[in-house]
């Protein structure tokens, strides 16, 4: 009774033939706790309305209690698989509101763990893309290899996801001295298996078929919504914030943005497959070159930020993502805003899924690569 | 009493023969049926179980994995456990639900399975009805299940039931073609619906050998057929997880359910004995031509052996599609039937006719 | 005709691209050996964490039964989620001085998120992360630890 009472709120009345699905908030392919409604004649999706909110914990509540070295460590737990990209997006607010300069060392060591992330990010992407579309085995081999990334994290760092590792200043701790063995020996080895991805999912004329010419975003929709990341540049939007705003040591390094003018699905899966070869290349220029140099400046034992407004925005594996930090000049943030790319991601799912049919939302919903807490917060 | 392994021929009619010495004729058919009805049913039990430890143990080969490990050595008696967990739960049923039709569907889904298996030639001697419309028979009964599986569907008043069951229903129908068009092909080329005989015929080559490519493109044809009949992925629309949850059977708990996964699995036997019937040769040895120690040797092997061999292989390659592939969509599914299969069993069948015509077969 | 040509042509096609999927996880079928399953509690004993893992809050003790924590509180104020309570005491030095030494450094790993702040801002390395990572319990009031043991007293020249 409650999805009619809903769709009379929304002014929209259910014909004959049409029928309302809740998919989630427990539902398989929505990965966490998102519920979308569905309103479906047969099988054709006519309508699509996300309701977030179901894991909402306060994160930007909660930074306004606390000092800014302590909010890095809950920026890990929103978009959990490109921890280091949320951590650095705080860690470099914080420094350009401070105007300090980090040592190139520093700089180098939060490029190679963002592009780090990134390919575990997408390596988990591309797994669970293929569950989605009902290939179970690439699960375990995209998993396969996201592991023996955590384990470098985990030497480095000290924990495999939430790994808190950049502060204001610098970084938690130097690199490990194993770290650019272990990088260069995964990157040997990784070389070898992303050709296997390809060759089990990318050329699979099921997957082609299930994905080509579905899901079409236009690039005036994707920016008319903020598509961002991987799926917006499948939409030809050129957004890459390593691109337009470097930051960190990505000025240094010679690389290409992955841009497609197809705008689908099929589109979307390739931007991120081609992504993978681009952070390995960008790893390649960096690991032989890191600088000497501390790994971290010296930082006052409380932060307080001088009065104003500041933004920083990095692009994580799934889009740009932005911190916005207003000061009252205190040790704790006025207000905070996280602008995360999985929000925005979503709500163009309508405009995508309208037309195709159940199973063909379930695979643009995976191409959006959704983080429910990312889109929650 | 004589047992032989390679041919049980006089163990079951011994066994007849005694039975009916020693009661009336009406009592020992009676026996007789009870025996063989529960034969088929310990098999179904034993051989269901045995096949859902091979599924999880070859995926979890493909998936770089070892599979169940704890419960028994390698995991052996790990599908034991989990059916007596089954049998333990709770049966819950939606309040909302059909519930005549609610409770008959996983019935009709396993009778479906147990009428085509009778027919499948095990060994020489073991098979319970040797019909001379065997094909005929088989194709059949085989489509009843879809039965069970739209009224589990309908019944269960939910919605992702509902797709689940309306998929299958089209999938099946249209599948049920491409099956009996390739199983018509190979009654072409062996000119008799009887499985006894389509098996006595293939003593010196197999069907698969003897009709060469008509044959090997029905192979392929039934394959991809048969996979879609089970249910199976990458045709597994009606129970796919990432979209509908569980599908037909969501709202099933309990013993309930474990006759719909019992139920797939003894399908998935069923199709592959077909193909090893129909185009392996059934429980006939590997023959070939004139290498006459070779041939004894592989007659050394028993029957069965052969049989339950070529039906794993089968099933292997079967499990080998479903771990490697995406799901298909619902329409792709129907054009894959329509635009490719069918046209595709139509031209092999004129082939094959051609072939047995001009006797250009080994 | 030409299209006639283009349907076998992709049927031949799409088999292919199959073929080549099922190449790849054959691959994998016939290598069982190289599986990637770790048995759990069975290699328990063989199973080594990284020095840096952060697994619980630990306050290393020397065999004296000394630790190097001050109680001075920089912990309890830099942890964001209240996991650290230190309560201090008073006591007499034997110069007749009076001091407030550590009595009880509570530690709640229940509401610990293991960021390494406390550890980070320690002036005296008292605390450290420890590599333990078994941390279920059946009882909740067990993740509230006291971490210096009883009767442990502060290491002789620990700068105050």
């Amino acid at each position: 009774m409650s999805e009619i009472k809903e769709v009379i709120i929304n002014n929209d009345r259910l014909a004959t033939d049409e029928y309302l699905v809740n998919m989630g908030p427990q539902h398989p392919s929505t990965h966490g706790v998102l519920r979308l409604l569905v309103k479906l004649e047969g099988e054709k999706v006519l309508n699509v309305q996300p309701h977030s909110g179901y894991i909402h914990s306060g994160i930007e509540k909660m930074c306004e209690a606390i000092s800014y070295p302590q909010i890095i460590h809950l920026t890990d737990r929103m978009d959990y698989l490109s921890a280091h990209m949320n951590n650095e997006a705080v860690a470099l607010c914080v420094e350009k509101a401070l105007q300090v300069e980090v040592p190139d060392r520093v700089k180098y060591i939060r490029t190679i763990m963002d592009e780090l992330s990134r390919l575990a990010s997408h390596q988990l992407w591309w797994c669970v893309f293929g569950m989605d579309l009902g290939a179970l085995t690439t699960f375990f081999y995209g998993l396969r290899d996201r592991e023996l990334i955590l384990d470098i994290f985990e030497e480095t760092c000290g924990a495999r996801m939430t790994v808190s590792y950049n502060t204001p200043g610098g970084l938690m701790a130097d690199i490990h001295p194993n770290f650019q063995k272990r990088v260069k020996d995964y990157l040997k080895y990784f070389k070898t298996k992303l050709p296997e991805y390809d060759k089990l999912l990318s050329g699979n004329v099921i997957l082609k078929e299930r994905t080509e010419g579905i899901g079409y975003l236009t690039k005036e929709d994707a920016i008319e919504y903020g598509v961002t990341g991987p799926s917006g540049r499948a939409s030809g939007f050129s957004c890459d914030v390593r691109k337009h705003v470097p930051y960190s040591a990505y000025p240094f390094v010679k690389f290409n943005e992955i841009l497609d003018h197809r705008c689908d699905t099929y589109a979307r899966y390739e931007v991120r497959i081609k992504e993978m070869y681009e952070s390995i290349s960008i790893i390649e220029q960096l690991i032989d070159n890191i600088p000497a140099g501390d790994y971290a400046v010296k930082m006052k034992g409380v932060l307080k930020l001088p009065e104003g407004e500041f933004y920083q925005r990095v692009e994580s594996a799934r889009g740009e993502f932005g911190v916005f930090i207003v000061s009252d000049g205190k040790k704790n943030p006025y207000r905070l805003k996280f602008r995360s790319p999985g929000f925005s991601n979503l709500f163009a799912l309508n405009k995508m899924a309208t037309g195709h049919k159940i199973a063909d939302l379930v695979a643009i919903m995976s191409t959006l690569d959704l983080i429910i807490p990312d889109i929650d917060r | 009493m004589a047992f032989n392994i390679y041919d049980f021929t006089t163990l079951t009619h011994n066994i007849h023969v005694g039975l009916a010495e020693s009661f009336s004729p009406f009592v020992a058919t009676t026996i007789e049926w009870v025996i063989v009805g529960v034969v088929y049913l310990l098999f179904i039990a034993v051989f269901g179980l045995f096949l859902v430890y091979a599924e999880r143990k070859v995926c979890a080969a493909f998936q770089q994995r070892l599979g169940p490990m704890r419960v028994g050595p390698w995991g052996l008696l790990q599908t034991i456990a989990d059916f007596i967990k089954l049998l333990m739960k709770e049966l819950i049923m939606p309040r909302k639900a059909d519930y005549f039709l609610y409770n008959l569907a996983p019935y009709l889904v396993i009778i479906a399975s147990f009428l085509a298996i009778s027919v499948l030639p095990f060994a020489p001697g073991l098979q319970s009805m040797d019909f001379d419309i065997g094909v005929f028979y088989l194709t059949a009964v085989s489509s009843v299940g879809v039965i069970g599986i739209l009224l589990a569907g309908w019944s269960s008043n939910n919605k992702y039931s509902l797709i689940g069951a309306m998929r299958s229903g089209a999938q099946i129908l249209s599948y049920e073609l491409s099956v009996s068009l390739s199983l018509m092909t190979m009654v072409v080329f062996a000119g008799t619906m009887q499985f006894s005989a389509i098996v006595e015929g293939q003593r010196d080559a197999w069907f698969i050998f003897s009709g060469h490519v008509p044959a090997i493109i029905a192979f392929v044809v039934f394959l991809v057929a048969g996979t879609a009949e089970t249910n199976r992925g990458p045709f597994d629309l009606a129970e796919a997880e990432s979209e509908l949850v569980a599908g037909f059977h969501t709202e099933y708990s309990g013993i309930k359910f474990a006759m719909f996964f019992l139920a797939e699995y003894i399908n998935l036997f069923i199709i592959s004995a077909v193909a090893a019937t129909v185009f392996l040769g059934g429980w006939m040895p590997l023959h070939f031509g004139n290498l006459e120690s070779f041939n004894h040797v592989m007659d050394f092997i028993p029957p069965f052996i052969w049989f339950f061999g070529k039906v794993l292989f089968v099933i292997f390659i079967i499990m080998w599609f479903k771990w490697t592939f995406p799901r298909l969509r619902v329409d792709q599914i129907l054009t894959l039937e329509w635009k490719y299969l069918l046209p595709i069993n139509l031209v092999n069948i004129l082939l094959m006719a051609l072939v047995v015509l001009t006797k250009f077969h080994f | 005709m030409k299209s006639f040509i283009e349907y076998i042509v992709s049927i031949f096609k799409g088999l292919w691209t199959l073929l080549t999927g099922m190449k790849v996880t054959a691959k994998y079928f016939f290598t069982p050996w190289k599986h990637l399953t770790h048995q759990y509690p069975e290699n328990r004993d063989t199973l080594v964490m990284f020095e840096r893992f952060r697994g619980e809050v630990i306050m290393p003790h020397s065999e004296k039964n000394e630790h190097l924590c001050t109680g001075c509180g920089i912990c309890e104020i830099n942890c964001p989620n209240g996991s650290i309570e230190i309560i201090s005491k008073s006591i007499l030095t034997p110069e007749g001085k009076k001091k407030r030494i550590i009595d009880q450094h509570i530690y709640h790993l229940g509401m610990c998120t293991f960021c390494n702040l406390c550890v980070k801002a320690c002036p005296t390395g008292a605390i450290v992360m420890g590599q333990k990572f078994e941390h279920a319990v059946w009882d909740r009031a067990k993740l509230t630890k006291v971490l210096n043991q009883p009767g442990s007293v502060i290491a002789a020249g620990v700068k105050e």
